[in-house]
């Protein structure tokens, strides 16, 4: 994953059991997923972590300006053509996937409901074809109707075509289409065999593997409707058709984003969303910095990233109780983790694996991040807000700080009892990695592990350097730091690119570590062809023991950010799904 | 305390010192300064550079003041005495009632502006005159102190011009408007020897032609030679010698006014060969040597009894207007010229 | 003063197209040269877990895997004639003079560079007008007043001036007059001239003062220095021994001798920052030339880099040319050589 906030989304399956959820164990807010989303506690008496479990400030008042910033640019405001997790929450605003999560904060939230779809996919016996019927009398902005074809061009166009490659392109893994073209090229629908539309309102997907949790990839906004002639390429992100409560008024790319009430949306047909203020406004590209300023005196509402304040305000906002009620400290998808290479001696041995994992202080490798209020410290691959997750420590130490005596013996027995040497691999353009690197190497040499830090390059991390495993081989690169958030948070999402050892590329690799482990293979494979979701979380439980057994995974942090709701900002809840406030329910005190 | 009566000579300095305050301690660059000078007389202040020459012009001009300068003494220039004048009095004098022209004329005027810019702004800010008057006043005074087709040089920048008319156009901007005083500060230095001689030439008939007070400044006797009236020696801000050319030139009595004369460039002599070089170099003008300060340099100073070193010698009248600053008597120093200096330089 | 200008008008031509080429091969050579394969330099423009075939469809869309000869030809073209780029189902037309397509922005370059242009010409010129009359005044002034209070406080503020980053006056100004004094506009409000004149001018106060600060504070120190030089020249001399009341002397004759270099400097400063004033349109939130190509450079979007730092040198080329024939009409001396 290389967006850092490119979304877990969660595919929970319709079934999926709440009790094993995934808010269990978050910090701070404490109890979570009590569902009850509309206690409506007034401004006034909200306290840190509030949006985290309820809806603060709530109001149905309409109109206002509802504003928000962003630091960065979008790769692009098309729906079918974005990997930002903030996005796949904000695009809903004027795209409606076939599937959307409940609107509610805690464990509810991760429920999947139908939206532009009448119900949930009818699978087949065979597993291998999904059936959605969508909703009648469902109008885009200029008032025509959405029809079946519209969605399988949606999933044409993204997933099939060179011109479209910002978004992930799970639909053409899975989907039995054949070597198809791709829109751009094959004019004629008809000769995408991967969907089927019977007629205008039903879908057929047809897949070439059973897929259990396929309700979550028709979660993801590429599977909102596209007129086939509206469509005008990586140009659409401008005048996207709107299905949502607003549409587009002007997009200037990397300036600003503008939206106001769209008339033909029929609140009827739509459960999940409101239409409280009269227009959004974003602005890209905005100083960080700065944005916490207009944040923290009210004069923009959200951060649209969704990724937390910046280090100045943090201080701020932590050291000011007034402020820090208005603040919220979700978790992120993300695991940040080292990984060893067990092609790379000496870590072939798995006990010289277990020594690093005994040596490493965490509490020291917290602190880069933040400190607690930056990530909770990690002991498992899976994320305790992914589903399947159950906390364990299989190399445990006193308050997390290492246990020299238990890596010495661990070096003993790996045939090591002196240390030894190897090398740390390290985005070198990321401060705080580098800074993990630093600590971990502290940590090591304690036991008389001499690691050397090399720092590579973010842009080619993956394609040139610690995801490319004969470079790793021949640089000797024993340790690789990186991190990792899931496009769903259930076991297999989260899991399935870092420790399936089918999936080592030669390039462009995840599972750095080169773990190629048959008992968990299967398991992977076992677990995406289980219908029943209980079974199925259970056997992602599994898979992550087998992972730590292993040695090679060691986490760092499960990462936590820190967001922050002005007192203007009405409506406002953490939604899980996406770790971050539910654009679509925000209003404005005017 | 009585207001000192205006003197009847038309410049006179009493007892004028000029002292710099700096880090390294007080520069005392003229040090008791007097001297008188009548209208359509020229006298010639001879000094190496540091001596004070140069300085003694700024302040009679009143250049000095509102810096840091410490000034006292008087400076009566027809009949008023400027140090206590107003700066802006005195700056109303200025290239009206006194003008300088100033030696390497090419950094000595603007280079951005037209030589006939620079006359027209002198001549304007004494005169409330159309530009076209002026410039026309411009060109006049080009044409007269002999520029060629000086309607059109009028509008050269100073770079365009050869350093020979360049001094021409610098003595045009200082008589712009007549001025009653002229100093000219190493007016020749910077030309070659025709070239000199004919600025030299110039200067006079002009100073004739406006019957003006000149004061020439150099560190070359042979300039003043054919200049001036009287001629002042300078040595480390005082005056060493005094007299009229004749005596300067012909009875000379201290030691470094001997030294100046062995040092005078010759026709008949190569540039670089000297007679009687002065050793040494000036004294600082912060630590001045103590008793005579031409000691150290001095070749005679043993035959001063020992208070070449101890006491300064005071300026005493030698003969009828002829002032010396030494310690040897006075038989001895024409001894010496008349045998001993005189000979050697004939003979050269 | 012809042929001046004339010999002028060709040396920037010919160093615009040593530019364009030092710059293409900085993009393009260097990168092939240090083992960066086609498909590596594609991977840049797609998305992560792109399919090879992906990779290969923007490795054909970009021409990267032409000879680089042929991929200059192409751009050196596009920038005389335009020419065309796949969005999907159209075409995208990119006239010339064509600096290249943004994949990014979905747009041709030229035109989102013309799009930055006003911002950053109000904010450079605004901030350089500032700049040059408060820090020329004070660098006057203090030398006139050399040594006293009035000057060595000037010039402690000036040491700071050069020295404080804009990120942090800039935050720290935002903090205090927008934030918490709310005298003026927060970041990010920048508004077109032509769309509210009022609101334009409200948004860049901070922002020209800014970047003026730290400019005034050089250039402060730089007359300060060249002021205390040129009064001791000659000329200056000659100029009050005509009688020239102080004023004159300072304001015509030192001044002007003074600013001759300062304005080379300014001319060059000012073309800098048409180029884009990067730092201080960052913390300002203002959408010019340097944020589009800072915005770039983290975006990795190489076709607008390159297409700035070209509009860039073209700027320092203009600046440069402006400034030398400005310099022979104010120094006389020049128009000789």
């Amino acid at each position: 994953m290389r967006k850092t906030n490119a979304l877990a989304l969660a595919a929970l399956g319709t079934a999926l059991t709440m009790g094993l959820a995934a808010c269990g164990g978050t910090a701070g807010g404490g109890n979570t997923g009590t569902g009850n989303q509309s206690t409506g506690a007034a401004s006034a008496g909200a306290k840190h972590n509030d949006a985290y479990t309820k809806v603060v400030n709530a109001s149905d008042a309409k109109g206002g300006t509802l504003k928000f910033a962003l630091s960065d640019e979008p790769d692009s405001m098309d729906p079918g053509n974005t990997y930002y997790a903030w996005n796949w929450n904000f695009s809903r605003l004027y795209a409606r996937p076939l599937m959307t999560y409940v609107p509610a904060p805690g464990d509810e939230g991760l429920k999947l409901v139908p939206d532009l779809a009448e119900g949930p996919g009818e699978v087949s016996d065979d597993g291998k074809t999904w059936t959605y019927k969508i909703k009648k009398g469902i109008k885009y902005d200029d008032g025509t109707e959405v029809k079946a074809a519209d969605v399988k061009y949606a999933i044409a166009r993204s997933n099939f075509t060179d011109e479209l490659t910002d978004g992930p392109k799970y639909f053409a893994e899975y989907l039995d289409a054949g070597d198809y073209k791709g829109p751009y090229k094959d004019k004629n629908l008809d000769d995408f065999k991967g969907i089927e539309t019977p007629d205008d309102y039903t879908v057929v997907f047809k897949l070439k593997a059973p897929f259990s949790e396929f309700d979550f990839l028709v979660a993801n906004p590429q599977s909102a409707p596209v007129p086939q002639a509206k469509d005008t390429g990586i140009d659409y992100e401008k005048t996207v058709a709107s299905t949502g409560p607003y549409k587009i008024e002007s997009h200037e790319v990397g300036k600003h984003f503008h939206l106001v009430k769209n008339e033909n949306w029929d609140p009827a047909t739509d459960t999940t969303r409101k239409q409280l203020p009269d227009r959004i406004e974003v602005q890209f590209k905005q100083n960080a910095e700065d944005i916490d300023q207009r944040l923290l005196s009210g004069q923009i509402h959200v951060d649209l990233a969704g990724t937390g304040v910046q280090t100045a305000a943090r201080a701020k906002i932590v050291a000011d109780p007034k402020l820090k009620d208005s603040s919220d400290n979700p978790f992120t998808p993300f695991n940040r983790y080292a990984m060893m290479s067990v092609n790379v001696k000496p870590f072939d041995n798995i006990d010289c694996r277990k020594a690093v994992q005994y040596a490493t202080d965490k509490v020291a490798t917290q602190t880069p991040w933040g400190g607690p209020l930056g990530g909770e410290i990690g002991t498992t691959a899976m994320t305790p807000t992914t589903v399947g997750y159950k906390q364990f420590d299989l190399y445990p130490s006193t308050d997390h700080k290492g246990d020299v005596a238990k890596a010495k013996e661990h070096l003993t027995a790996c045939g090591q009892p002196n240390g030894f040497e190897t090398n740390i691999a390290v985005r070198g353009d990321r401060t705080k990695e580098v800074q993990v690197a630093e600590a971990l190497q502290a940590s090591l040499d304690k036991v008389g592990i001499k690691a050397t830090i090399k720092k590579y390059p973010s842009g080619d991390w993956s394609a040139q350097y610690a995801g490319k495993p004969d470079f790793v081989h021949k640089n000797n690169l024993g340790i690789m730091i990186a991190g990792w958030g899931s496009d769903w948070p259930s076991g297999f999402g989260f899991l399935s690119q870092l420790v399936d050892g089918r999936f080592i590329k030669p390039s462009g690799n995840y599972n750095m570590m080169e773990l190629n482990d048959k008992a968990i293979n299967d398991l992977l494979d076992k677990g995406i062809q289980t219908t029943d979701a209980a079974e199925r979380n259970e056997i992602w439980s599994q898979v992550d023991q087998k992972v730590m057994e292993s040695a090679a995974f060691m986490s760092f942090v499960y990462e936590k950010t820190l967001i922050f709701r002005p007192s203007n900002l009405t409506n406002v809840y953490v939604h899980p799904a996406y770790g971050m406030y539910d654009y679509t329910w925000l209003g404005v005190q005017q | 305390m009585t207001t000192p009566l205006p003197p009847e000579s038309f410049l006179e300095l009493r007892d004028l010192r000029i002292h710099f305050p700096t880090e390294d301690g007080l520069v005392k660059s003229v040090d008791g300064l007097s001297f008188k000078l009548d209208r359509g007389k020229t006298l010639g202040i001879v000094g190496e550079s540091g001596s004070g020459k140069s300085v003694t012009s700024l302040g009679i001009l009143g250049l000095h003041k509102g810096g840091r300068a410490r000034i006292s003494g008087e400076i009566w220039l027809d009949g008023e005495e400027l140090v206590s004048a107003g700066q802006d009095h005195v700056r109303k004098l200025r290239g009206k009632k006194m003008a300088m022209i100033f030696q390497d004329p090419l950094s000595a005027m603007h280079p951005y502006y037209t030589v006939g810019a620079q006359i027209i702004e002198a001549y304007r800010i004494h005169h409330d005159v159309s530009k076209a008057v002026a410039r026309k006043h411009a060109i006049d005074l080009l044409g007269r102190v002999g520029i060629p087709q000086p309607d059109r040089r009028v509008d050269s920048y100073p770079h365009e011009f050869s350093g020979g008319m360049r001094q021409r156009a610098m003595i045009a901007m200082a008589l712009s408007c007549d001025p009653e005083l002229l100093i000219a500060d190493e007016p020749t230095t910077a030309l070659d020897v025709t070239v000199q001689a004919q600025i030299l030439d110039l200067m006079l008939d002009l100073q004739r032609e406006f019957n003006s007070a000149l004061i020439v400044i150099t560190h070359d006797l042979g300039v003043v030679a054919e200049l001036s009236d009287d001629i002042l020696v300078m040595y480390a801000g005082r005056c060493v010698e005094y007299g009229t050319a004749e005596d300067i030139f012909y009875r000379p009595e201290h030691p470094y006014t001997w030294g100046l004369l062995g040092s005078m460039p010759r026709l008949d002599r190569e540039p670089t060969e000297r007679l009687l070089p002065i050793k040494g170099s000036p004294p600082s003008l912060i630590n001045v040597p103590a008793g005579c300060a031409f000691n150290p340099r001095c070749t005679y100073a043993d035959r001063t009894g020992g208070k070449a070193t101890t006491e300064m010698p005071q300026l005493l009248e030698t003969d009828g207007g002829h002032l010396v600053r030494c310690h040897m008597p006075r038989a001895e120093r024409r001894s010496i010229w008349e045998n001993e200096i005189k000979p050697m330089m004939e003979s050269a | 003063m012809v042929a001046f200008i004339v010999r002028r008008v060709v040396a920037a031509v010919l160093m615009l197209a040593i530019v364009s080429m030092a710059t293409f091969a900085i993009f393009f050579l260097i990168p092939r040269a240090l083992g960066q394969t086609p498909e590596g330099m594609a991977s840049r423009y797609v998305g992560r877990d792109a399919t090879p075939e992906a990779i290969q469809g923007a490795v054909k869309r970009l021409h990267l895997d032409d000879p680089l000869l042929v991929q200059y030809a192409r751009f050196a073209k596009g920038i005389v004639a335009g020419q065309d780029y796949s969005l999907g189902p159209r075409k995208a037309e990119c006239p010339a003079p064509c600096f290249g397509f943004s994949f990014n922005n979905n747009q041709p370059v030229w035109p989102t560079l013309l799009d930055r242009l006003p911002a950053t010409i109000s904010l450079a010129v605004g901030a350089a007008v500032i700049w040059l009359v408060s820090g020329v005044s004070i660098g006057v002034i203090s030398a006139l007043r050399r040594g006293t209070v009035l000057d060595r406080s000037a010039m402690t503020v000036a040491l700071a001036g050069v020295s404080l980053p804009i990120y942090f006056t800039g935050l720290v100004s935002l903090s205090v007059f927008a934030y918490t004094l709310g005298i003026f506009p927060g970041g990010g409000t920048y508004t077109a001239i032509t769309d509210d004149p009022v609101m334009w001018f409200q948004a860049l106060v901070l922002p020209w003062i800014t970047l003026a600060f730290l400019y005034a504070a050089l250039y402060a120190r730089l007359t300060r220095a060249g002021m205390l030089e040129t009064m001791g020249e000659d000329y200056i001399r000659t100029a009050r021994a005509k009688g020239l009341k102080e004023r004159t002397v300072v304001t015509k004759h030192a001044l002007r001798a003074t600013l001759t270099p300062i304005l080379t400097i300014f001319g060059l400063d000012v073309g800098l920052l048409l180029g884009g004033a990067v730092l201080t349109e960052s913390t300002f939130s203002i959408p010019g030339i340097g944020k589009l190509v800072i915005d770039a450079i983290r975006g990795n979007d190489l076709p607008v880099v390159l297409g700035v730092t070209l509009f860039a040198a073209f700027f320092i080329v203009l600046a440069n040319f402006i400034v030398d024939v400005l310099y022979a009409v104010v120094d006389p001396r020049v128009r000789l050589s």
